[in-house]
């Protein structure tokens, strides 16, 4: 019942972030539990009337204070635990990108999400890139590198299933990269307030195995390419 | 025997006239004649009785705009197709600024005037023993200059354009190009409020901090002031120190706004981000500059209902403090997927998910305080422990958020509203009721209803719970915050139904509010008259009339013993008053 708490993961490092969140579920739930149970058994234990005259301690010496100080040392190093597992798997998320296999380029826009792809030639700013709207389409089970830009203000390109998110800010290029288990639909939602579009900035990964991302790339990027080469032929 | 701490060289502990009327000299310095005129008593007072009860009646009143938005926001994500009672529908630009003036009005203009404004104005001078602030002047162009800045915000929802609708963050470039919002003159009045609100607290915060460092009364050590009082100065002072940036960055803002500059904006070379970190290094030493004054509320009526004396009073002392300082460096938190330099994360994961070692030891010894005493749920009681149990929720989960890994995934999401909302109401809300219905006969000399203050409280807390406890649930599930209506999504219809339910339970909330309302009024007129000290209390707000006199005091108090003396083994009654001369505990009073 519990991991029904969180969306099923469909990313490789998206089982790191919910194997730290379960880490932190546990440790947090038993000291929620420890604190709200000794505070309501004190409550009914020690109500007016169950004893003659309230004790006076004043939790002024060692001795006494040691009942709230060692519980504290017990936290801090479990923080510290907490620590060193965020930050190991922080490193594999954010450390570095990986070889990619898929490049593309994200654009934000109030209120889409423009995908752009290096096209046959495999080179971003030629005139055979493709440009897709809303729809990201990837292969399974391969490293896909992306490139954030925004044209307007902060955006966040937030996939919930993969516990991928990263805020898009104008003016910078911000890389990253994500590599999906298994094929499916996705949904991207944008999570930072970027205007009265905000709510409907939605978009899909559609992620593909290799052969099905071979046969959509032939045949979304080939006609593509032509269309562009009849636009330039024509301005 | 040290020079110049005459408490410790006293054998007789009846101060001598002479000595009375050196103290006097002392601690009256702003002294100044009973106004008699209606403006001067009521309206442009430097009482600073008056003030407090200025700054909650504003507080109050601008709850109720706070508290109106909490509910069309609510409604629409409920039922987003229909037309709100009471209001029509809303559009998503509406909807974005009011979720924008919910959050700015709470925060800035009911929780700080509330806790820091009301209490602190009321309560400082009278728990240590002061005739007033140390510049009442200054307090009351304080309370003045919020005052107009609230004006300024509430104008801001009338003008061509709309009200400022970029979120309580005001995140650049949106808040900061007409273009992106429609939103010209609404933006501009925003920042112009936030820039007198901050001005009002600095007056405010060098008031609370002169006037407890140099106007305690004889025998007042730091030592022994309320806990209130220690966390309200501590407030004052994180507040006084990490306000500047954000006045800066406001000013900054304005500039781009309105004469041309780029500070934020990448078209003209400036930078989001700057106004990322320039907000949230004030922005999350705020967040405890509200906390602390409720936490300081909580730990006045603990010890009085559980008939104890505060457990570990200098750990708390040290631990408010250790919080307030280890604030400054942790507000890249809120930045973990913002774009600045990933190696930053884990140094300010350490730092933020240490905080929990020193509200762990707050919360603790209000545990051990409780433990082992003699409890009455009374109103003011109830309100504390309510705060505490549901506070403990939100340090637990911040924890989750602290972690910049788990953030990744639950940044921007239903789980952070959550979140803040159970660190921020059971401190705004709990602590401030418990304070309205503990100290509302010394304040107005009568006493509130008890009945009808245990409805408000049961309400409050259910309700409560009953609306944010759903949102977590929302939030692990990916919902971004500030989205309009969910359906554009397919992976948000199966939580819709929690929305639903965190809806009714914002309703019933609201509604059960009726209840204090009801109750502060009957009870001014018809409340049975306050004694002096209702509660058995030992502080110094009770050692004085209910409601205290001009200047507070017939006669300046002189303070023998700590703040919490209560159920002292040997002692026939089982609270002594911090005035009660220390006769036969000279040995304990010259050892401290």
């Amino acid at each position: 019942m519990l991991t029904g708490l969180l969306p099923a993961n469909a990313s490789t490092f998206g089982g790191d972030i919910d194997h730290v969140f379960w880490l932190i579920f546990w440790i947090v739930g038993f000291w929620f539990v420890l604190a709200e149970g000794v505070l309501a058994y004190s409550l009914v234990r020690y109500r007016k009337g169950s004893s003659k005259r309230a004790a006076y301690l004043r939790g002024d010496s060692v001795r006494q204070l040691a009942w709230v100080l060692v519980p504290a040392a017990i936290i801090l190093c479990l923080d510290l635990g907490i620590d060193r597992a965020g930050a190991s798997a922080w490193d594999r998320i954010k450390g570095g990108i990986p070889p990619a296999a898929t490049t593309v380029r994200i654009t934000a826009k109030q209120f889409n999400w423009n995908f752009t792809y290096p096209g046959p030639d495999g080179k971003f700013g030629t005139a055979d890139d493709v440009t897709v709207e809303n729809d990201l389409h990837v292969p399974a089970g391969k490293v896909v590198r992306f490139e954030l830009r925004s044209e307007d203000v902060i955006h966040s390109f937030f996939v919930p299933e993969f516990r991928l998110k990263q805020d898009v800010v104008p003016g910078r290029t911000i890389a990253g990269w994500f590599q999906a288990d298994k094929p499916g639909t996705y949904e991207i939602a944008c999570s930072e307030l970027c205007g009265f579009g905000h709510y409907s900035m939605h978009g899909n990964v559609v992620v593909q195995s290799a052969k099905d991302y071979e046969a959509w790339s032939h045949d979304s990027w080939t006609p593509k390419t032509a269309s562009n080469k009849s636009n330039a032929d024509s301005d | 025997m040290t020079p110049g701490r005459p408490r410790l060289r006293r054998t007789n502990p009846t101060p001598t006239a002479t000595e009375t009327g050196i103290q006097m000299n002392i601690a009256i310095a702003p002294h100044h004649q009973a106004e008699t005129s209606f403006i001067r008593r009521y309206i442009f007072s430097t009482d600073h009785k008056v003030i407090g009860k200025q700054y909650m009646l504003l507080s109050l009143t601008m709850a109720i705009i706070g508290g109106f938005t909490a509910y069309l926001i609510r409604w629409q994500l409920a039922w987003p197709e229909t037309d709100i009672p009471g209001w029509g529908a809303i559009g998503p630009d509406n909807y974005n600024a009011i979720i924008t003036m919910h959050g700015t009005v709470m925060v800035f203009f009911v929780a700080m005037p509330f806790l820091l404004g009301a209490f602190g104005n009321y309560l400082i001078p009278l728990m240590i023993g002061a005739r007033d602030m140390a510049f009442p002047r200054l307090n009351m162009m304080s309370f003045w200059t919020i005052f107009v800045a609230a004006a300024v915000l509430t104008v801001s929802m009338f003008v061509p354009g709309g009200p400022a609708a970029a979120g309580w963050t005001a995140y650049t470039p949106l808040s900061d190009n007409p273009i992106y919002t429609g939103v010209t003159w609404g933006q501009n009045l925003w920042l112009l409020a936030l820039a007198l609100e901050f001005a009002s607290f600095l007056m405010g915060g060098i008031n609370f901090l002169t006037t407890t460092l140099n106007m305690r009364a004889p025998g007042m050590t730091l030592w022994r002031l309320p806990l209130f009082v220690w966390l309200e100065v501590t407030a004052a002072v994180v507040f006084l120190l990490s306000v500047g940036p954000l006045v800066a960055g406001a000013l900054m803002l304005l500039a781009d706004r309105t004469l041309g500059t780029g500070f934020f904006r990448p078209d003209r070379g400036g930078d989001p981000l700057l106004w990322e970190h320039l907000f949230w290094f004030f922005g999350h030493p705020e967040v405890y500059v509200v906390a602390l004054p409720g936490f300081g509320i909580m730990l006045e009526v603990l010890p009085v209902f559980a008939r104890k004396p505060i457990f570990g009073y200098r750990t708390m002392v040290w631990s408010t403090v250790a919080a307030g300082a280890l604030s400054f460096v942790v507000w890249a938190h809120h930045m973990f997927v913002s774009g600045m330099d990933p190696r930053l994360a884990t140094p300010f994961s350490v730092t933020t998910i240490l905080i929990s070692v020193p509200f762990a030891i707050l919360v603790f010894c209000m545990i051990a305080t409780v433990w082992g005493g003699s409890i009455s749920f009374t109103t003011p009681m109830l309100f504390a422990l309510g705060g505490l149990a549901s506070f403990i929720v939100g340090g637990v989960t911040g924890i989750f958020l602290g972690s910049a890994t788990t953030d990744i995934f639950l940044h921007g999401t239903y789980f952070v509203v959550a979140h803040f909302h159970y660190t921020l109401f059971p401190v705004t809300f709990f602590g401030g009721f418990a304070g309205l219905y503990y100290w509302y006969p010394k304040m107005f000399g009568r006493m509130m209803n008890e009945t009808l203050g245990k409805i408000h409280f049961w309400l409050t807390f259910v309700f409560f719970n009953a609306v944010f406890i759903p949102l977590f649930a929302v939030g692990l599930r990916g919902n971004p915050r500030r989205i309009y209506e969910m359906s554009s999504y397919n992976f948000l219809a199966p939580v819709q139904h929690l929305h639903v339910i965190a809806t009714i339970a914002t309703i019933g909330l609201l509604v059960g509010q009726f209840a204090v309302v009801v109750n502060f009024a009957w009870s001014m007129a018809r409340g049975k008259k306050a004694a002096a000290n209702p509660w058995h209390a030992a502080t110094l707000e009770w050692a004085t009339d209910s409601p205290p006199p001009h200047e507070n005091f017939e006669h300046v108090p002189v303070v023998y013993r700590d703040a919490y003396e209560y159920s002292v083994p040997g002692e026939a009654n089982d609270w002594i008053a911090q005035t009660e001369p220390a006769i036969g505990h000279l040995s304990h009073v010259a050892a401290d």
